[in-house]
């Protein structure tokens, strides 16, 4: 079924009875060519463009709750392509340019907005990192300005311009950033998945690896032994507990990020704000909820919620910020467990055990990569080369020391 | 949180800083090797359940701290100075 | 007018206030929506999607229709519950979302386009063509969407926080929770009982019953009074326990002044982080109406709300005392309203209750084993349609109460994740295990929801706390309550055609619960977020646990098969500025000065933020127009003759111990242990992943005595590291550490005529070069006495010090060498002079040394000893760390005219300007007034070896590009002799 613009009014006029299930509910078969775990954003992106790019019908994706509920269902839906390094900046913008064309390639509108983002500069030096960084965009054929102060006022007058402890000196500016409906993106991968003949397969907790003679042999499920000749594991927040059932200790830890959503208002805030120095990130979502976030909570955690130090700490560089808000309301808060990789990027590579492979270590930033991250895993999958824009995201560049550590942070997870 | 400080009581999470995994206190020797260095430096177990991490009283008395936490609930079980630990695998 | 005889408003006294502009009349005690419903006034709003006329259904906190924006400009609050909006003298509110007048709202043509706005239709279109979606499908979008809107203003109130610690903490001071907080506070325990509400009593004030032969209410004062009496007892009115986190520390706001017109000198709210050794969630229980056909007019409202109108304030919620009224209900529950108003006098038409045995209480009217199928009435209920027997017939009606059963307030005992459970006596969800360690639900909250099982509840729920926290419990005798009838029979909702609301505020029907269902959006998460059921302010308290019964019904399953949903803070709304907690403006982070601060303000010095530091950024002086030519002045200055700057801000930390030398080896990547005392070396410190973190000066001072010194910025971790290090990785080491950055004010006295003026203070000790040569220090006394510190250190390149005193001198210090220092030209140098010297001389700062790069990076490798372990020593010979072939370079403009521009990436002349040619990028740059052009640091490919190259700073981000010439990063003196004369 396709849908459109037409189908819509055509059911509406004839009671909604034509619509059918946005997937199916498949038995899991004995055997798949490829299995993806996880369900979340990054497993169904996969799943996806395996059908639809590399010609892989045999695929199914094990979820052990239901679609979508990995972080794609808990984060705060910025989509960008501002990274300074060359390990990341063209797989980001490679990511944003499949992010411009979404819609169009999965049939569901995932709302996709680009409405820019303005990550603001308060300091001399910050301003050359950032300009080192809009340089590096640039380079890499994305889009990117930078703001002198003035630049930064027209734009976003209601900014706290007069009396701020951290007087605000300019932005870089990426136009073509924004957000998108993160749930929707979830979905309309799924449904395009399943469309192409992927088996989506809820409920189906994965609890063990089968391995023989170092080779991946398939899954053991709650739902019994799935065979595979290969096996991607996408399952962020989760990476370390999957990856153990194979012997694997990753270079990640888990980590509690919390966002926050404020009751509905009138269109109010029409872009991406980053305040670093406040640890206070905002932007307003289609349905007027001003969606908001900052720092990581620090501590290792798998309990998908947080701590009042961080919530306060939020709207502190909130308020600091934009002083208008000081009236709307939190609504909802939630964590997201967060892969927390070693260098602060990701990992997309094959693993020791052959015909396992890894898709893991986002950090707080998964859902940008969301589209990129799938094609990059199918074309590993598929093809047993890395995607060119990947190819940096290797298991060992640990130990090899080829660290891509955006922040300069080092190995300390809860720095990045 | 509350972290039960084994000198100065219950004290709030916010006095402290995280560093992460307690298993950073066995730095192996230098003529380990750079492979023992990776692991150590870069690998963890990252449990969800009983972790054994390492604290710091950075706005109280500097104490380092190693805490056992359960990461699925937050729960703690108990805290030791790093130091006695460090100590006792020493 | 519809305010009847009793409830507990102060009748005597009148407060106007405004709605939509129209004036009206309430008494103290009122909210807005029982004072509007005095006055007949049901219509209060417009729904979200459809626009469709609303009205308060509640009369609680649950509210999802009765939405206002509360005051005007600055202080304007939308989305405020018309239901919990405490009445004032002057109060202003206006309804929200809809265009022209509330009565006439342009926008509810919507409702005729209905059918297209099923769940989910937004996924399905707007797609083509693709330009059209930022340009014109989503502003429409984001403008119908959203509620209230804010004023644009910053919010012109204070705000507040603060931490509270007790034995117990009561949340909710109904039945249950007096009960308990009596029993406890008799015991002797510290106890916090904290309400939302602005009085205490809960249901008692709104349910009419009976305590002791009393009226409940009378009790509930008593209660309160007895408790306000206790000094081991604090009340908490107008204030939400909104989350439970970790280790029994509850996050409440205090609505503190939200009451007043103004806050006067008060804070607006306070937000308490209470930490508490046990808890006890009394929190009530929220009635659940059934979704039939039209169930959304004005007038259409849940029973139990009708009876907390009726006994709390007065008041009928009919539109006239005419208007019949009748209730539907699936339980006894809606029959005790209906006998209440009939005592009343209210005309009631009947009790609507599908139960075939349905009773009848006395005084109306019971329509057993039937339905209400639907409703008219344009801005207000007219009418309901009732089906009984397969007979369908109207019958006129002004007001419906509906009674769909009540849900246990469970939102606090689920914050951690613990899934609450179905239970099937009491057709409800009740906290489940996996709740907040030590909270005990009690009362309503835990299905006890009868006045007598509440209080016996929360005295039972007392003596598990008391017997917890081991203390003795008091004897507490309970009042006789009478048993309110119970029975009720599932009835989720009403079949048929036609629109039935689950979800008022979000616009979520009946229907759109089975278009997800044939969408096969069925487990329950999918079904919110495809409908966005449960998703509005309200987060779904009147409409989860109806919306699962609907989808339960729908697959065939069970109501537990189905699911539960998860409830996370907060249980209500909190505003961003009492999250806040008030530090806006300048006060969001503390400010650290430095010892010379107030000099250099009365020096008129320019001030920049380094980190949490305010540092003098140059000193202009009359007649200078531009900053450029006070740092240029200062730089010069400092190679002509002799400079002022403070460095406090660099991190000190003492280390002394028998074993501080080898401490030190470990700790730098250098060696230190072979320093000789009253000697200083520079010293470079990796992480342990093998890159460079920080680097500084190591002073010898005494055998077992070493001086450190951080930069700024590292100041705080490099005292965190050295500390685990100490205390972790060599506990066997004898050595100590203190930080001393606060201790000590440090100033560096930098140029050829530094020796001159020290001279003239240091209590004639010997400066000259043999006695005191470069990389020497000394404790000494200088000015008369005065204790101090000395270096001969420079990074200036300069023949320089820095000489430090206890930072309450720093300034008497700052001051003396001025003066003393005015015949050699002694000048105050900032941060910007400090840039453009260190520049000059290619000393790494902040730029360099930002955890991206390494020692060979920064030309420091050979500093790593290949003799010793350190930390990051290992590391640092990876494959990846050790081939890295860039090298920090001098860089100069080939045309001196031209601009270095720090960030510009670099390529090789010729190469195409991508990411795949980049060979590096510039750091730092600065004007030299040595060199008299722009000069600039930066890491380049194979730097070591280019030196006298070309390169290409590309900067297209600014549409600049410019030649450069690859040269020495010594631009000043670069054989060093300057600095050992």
């Amino acid at each position: 079924m396709k849908f459109s613009g037409f189908k819509v009014v055509k059911e509406a006029l004839t009671g909604h009875r034509g619509w059918g299930p946005l997937w199916r509910d498949p038995e899991p078969q004995a055997a798949y060519d490829i299995i993806v775990v996880g369900g979340g954003g990054h497993g169904l992106a996969t799943a996806f463009y395996l059908a639809k790019e590399f010609g892989q019908a045999r695929v199914a994706v094990l979820e052990k709750g239901w679609l979508g509920s990995g972080n794609i269902g808990r984060n705060t839906t910025i989509i960008r392509s501002n990274y300074l390094l060359p390990g990341n900046e063209p797989f980001y913008e490679f990511s944003m340019k499949l992010w411009e064309n979404l819609e169009q390639e999965t049939n569901f509108n995932s709302m996709v907005s680009q409405r820019g983002i303005i990550n603001l500069i308060h300091t001399d030096a910050q301003r050359d990192a950032y300009r080192r960084r809009g340089n590096a965009m640039r380079l890499a054929g994305a889009d990117a300005e930078l703001l002198d102060r003035e630049g930064v006022r027209a734009r976003l007058p209601y900014l706290n311009f007069d009396n701020a402890r951290f007087p605000i000196k300019g932005g870089l500016m990426q136009a073509r950033a924004g957000t998108a409906r993160h749930d929707g993106v979830a979905w309309g991968y799924a449904r395009g998945a399943d469309q192409r003949g992927v088996d989506l397969i809820q409920n189906c907790e994965v609890t063990g690896l089968r391995i023989e003679n170092g080779a991946v042999q398939g899954v053991e499920t709650t739902r019994g032994f799935i065979g595979a000749k290969k096996v991607g594991v996408a399952v962020a927040g989760s990476s370390s507990r999957v990856m153990s059932m194979a012997g694997m200790r990753l270079p990640i830890e888990s980590h509690v990020l919390q966002a926050f959503v404020s009751e509905g208002l009138k269109p109010l805030i029409d872009t991406v704000i980053t305040f670093g120095a406040g640890h206070f990130y905002i932007s307003q979502s289609d349905k007027g909820g001003l969606v908001f976030g900052g720092d990581i909570d620090g501590y290792n955690s798998y309990a998908q919620r947080g701590n009042l130090p961080v919530i306060e700490d939020v709207a502190e560089g909130g308020m600091a910020l934009m002083p208008m808000i000081g009236r709307a309301r939190l609504l909802r808060a939630w964590g997201g467990v967060m892969d927390m990789s070693m260098d602060g990027s990701p990992i997309i590579d094959r693993t020791p055990v052959e015909g396992l492979y890894l898709n893991a270590g986002w950090c707080y930033g998964g859902f940008k990569a969301t589209p990129a991250s799938g094609y990059a895993f199918a074309h590993l999958l598929a093809t047993d080369r890395p995607h060119e824009t990947a190819a940096a995201y290797r298991l060992d560049r640990f130990a090899r020391g080829h660290l891509i550590d955006e922040k300069g942070a080092g190995a300390q997870p809860n720095l990045h | 949180m509350l972290i039960p400080h084994p000198l100065l009581g219950l004290r709030d999470a916010q006095e402290f800083t995280y560093l992460g995994d307690a298993a950073l206190i066995g730095r192996p020797a230098p003529e380990a090797g750079e492979a023992a260095f990776c692991d150590y430096v870069f690998l963890r177990d990252n449990p969800a359940g009983i972790h054994r991490e390492l604290w710091f009283h950075e706005q109280g008395d500097r104490s380092w701290l190693v805490v056992t936490r359960n990461t699925l609930t937050h729960e703690i079980l108990g805290a030791e100075l790093a130091t006695d630990v460090a100590r006792r695998s020493a | 007018m519809t305010r009847i005889d009793g409830g507990l408003t102060d009748r005597g006294t009148t407060l106007g206030f405004r709605f939509n502009g129209r004036a009206y009349a309430g008494h103290p005690g009122d909210t807005l929506a029982s004072a509007l419903l005095a006055n007949g006034v049901q219509l209060m709003g417009r729904g979200f999607k459809y626009h469709r006329p609303r009205g308060a259904i509640s009369a609680g906190s649950e509210e999802p229709n009765a939405l206002v924006t509360l005051r005007s400009g600055a202080r304007a609050e939308p989305n405020t519950r018309a239901t919990v909006a405490e009445l004032f003298d002057g109060l202003e509110a206006r309804s929200q979302n809809h265009a022209g007048p509330l009565e006439r709202d342009l926008l509810a043509v919507n409702d005729l386009l209905s059918p297209f706005f099923a769940a989910g239709f937004y996924y399905k279109t707007f797609m083509w063509p693709k330009a059209f979606w930022e340009k014109l499908y989503e502003p429409a979008i984001r403008k119908a969407a959203g509620l209230g809107a804010l004023s644009g203003l910053p919010d012109p109130d204070a705000y507040d926080r603060g931490y509270r610690h007790c034995d117990l903490l009561v949340i909710g001071g109904g039945a249950a929770g007096l009960a308990a907080a009596l029993a406890a506070g008799r015991a002797g325990a510290e106890v916090i009982l904290a309400d939302e509400d602005f009085r205490l009593g809960g249901r008692l004030l709104a349910e009419g019953g009976r305590i002791g032969g009393r009226p409940a209410a009378d009790w509930a004062a008593e209660a309160a009074a007895e408790l306000a009496a206790m000094p081991n007892v604090r009340l908490m009115t107008r204030t939400t326990v909104f989350g439970a986190y970790d280790h029994g520390i509850f996050g409440a706001v205090e609505r503190v002044a939200d009451h007043l017109a103004a806050p006067g000198g008060k804070v607006r709210q306070t937000l308490w982080r209470i930490t508490a050794k046990r808890s006890i969630l009394a929190a009530g229980a929220t009635e659940r109406h059934i979704p039939f056909r039209d169930n959304d007019r004005p007038g259409i409202m849940l029973s139990g709300a009708i009876r907390a109108y009726l006994n709390r304030w007065g008041v009928t919620g009919q539109r006239q005392a005419a208007d019949p009224v009748a209730i539907f209900a699936n339980g006894d529950d809606g029959h005790r309203t209906a006998a209440q108003l009939a005592a009343r006098g209210v005309p009631v038409l009947g009790v609507i209750d599908p139960r075939a045995d349905a009773p009848n209480l006395g005084g109306y009217e019971t329509f057993a084993g039937a339905m209400v199928t639907g409703t008219k009435g344009r801005l207000g209920l007219t009418a309901i349609e009732v089906m009984r027997n397969g007979r369908a017939e109207w019958l006129s009606c002004g007001l419906l109460g509906v009674s769909g059963g009540w849900n246990p307030n469970v939102h606090l005992a689920s914050h951690h994740r613990g899934r609450p459970v179905w239970d099937e006596d009491h057709l409800a969800f009740l906290p489940g295990e996996g709740g907040p360690a030590g909270l005990i639900p009690a009362g309503a909250a835990a299905g006890q929801g009868g006045t007598a099982e509440a209080l016996a509840d929360g005295l039972r729920a007392a003596g598990q706390a008391l017997g917890d926290l081991g203390i003795a419990p008091a004897p507490v005798e309970l009042p006789a309550a009478e048993a309110e009838p119970a029975r009720q029979e599932a009835f989720w909702h009403v079949p048929g055609k036609g629109r039935a609301w689950v979800d008022f505020q979000n616009d979520v029907t009946v229907k759109d619960i089975a278009l997800a269902h044939r969408e096969n959006m069925r487990p329950v998460e999918h079904l919110k977020r495809w409908t966005t059921l449960g998703m509005a302010t309200d987060q779904g308290k009147t409409a989860n646990v109806t919306a699962l019964a609907v989808m339960a019904e729908l697959t065939g399953k069970a109501i537990p098969e189905t699911g539960t949903t998860i409830f996370r803070p907060p249980y209500t709304g909190v505003s961003l500025s009492v999250l806040g907690g008030g530090d806006t403006g300048k006060a969001f982070r503390p400010t650290r000065l430095t010892p010379t601060h107030a000099w250099a303000e009365a020096q008129g010095a320019a001030f920049v933020e380094v980190g949490p530091w305010m540092r003098a950024q140059y000193f202009p002086r009359p007649g200078e127009t531009h900053w450029r030519e006070s740092v240029d002045r200062e730089a010069q200055a400092v190679r002509a003759a002799v400079g002022l700057c403070d460095v406090t801000t660099l991190g000190k930390i003492d280390v002394q111990g028998a074993d501080a030398g080898e401490f030190l080896n470990r700790v730098y990547a250098n060696m230190m242990g072979t320093l000789p005392v009253g000697k200083v070396r520079y010293g470079l410190m990796l992480r342990e992943d093998g890159h460079a973190y920080d680097d500084g000066t190591c002073a010898r001072l005494g055998e077992a005595h070493y001086v450190v010194t951080t930069t700024t910025a590292n100041a705080g971790t490099v005292f965190r590291n050295m500390e685990f290090a100490r205390q972790c990785l060599w506990p066997e080491l004898d050595v100590q550490l203190i930080s001393t950055t606060d201790a000590w004010a440090q100033i560096a006295v930098a140029g050829p005529k530094s020796r001159e003026l020290l001279s003239r203070i240091a209590d004639g000790f010997d400066l000259s070069n043999e006695a005191f040569p470069f990389m020497a220090c000394a404790a000494l006394t200088v000015c008369g006495g005065l204790r101090a510190r000395l270096f001969r250190i420079s990074f200036s390149g300069e023949l320089a010090y820095e000489i430090a005193v206890p930072a309450r001198y720093g300034q008497a210090l700052m001051e003396r060498l001025m003066a003393l220092g005015a015949d050699l030209g002694a000048t105050p140098y900032g941060t910007e002079a400090l840039g453009v010297l260190r520049i000059e001389k290619g000393h790494a700062a902040g730029a360099e040394l930002n955890g991206q790069t390494t020692a060979a990076m920064l030309g420091l490798g050979r500093m790593v000893s290949q003799k010793k372990d350190a930390i990051g020593a290992v590391m640092s010979r990876r494959e990846g760390v050790a081939q890295d072939t860039r090298r920090l370079v001098g860089l100069a403009p080939a045309d001196p005219a031209r601009k270095v521009v720090p960030g510009s990436h670099l390529f090789a002349p010729g190469a195409p300007e991508d990411t795949a040619h980049d060979q590096g990028w510039i750091t730092s740059a600065c004007f030299s007034p040595h060199a008299g052009h722009m000069i600039g640091l930066g890491f380049l490919e194979n730097g070591a070896s280019r030196l006298g190259e070309t390169v290409i700073a590309a900067n297209p981000l600014e549409g600049e590009r410019v030649e450069l010439r690859v040269v020495s990063a010594h631009f000043v003196d670069p054989e060093g002799g300057r600095l050992r004369d």
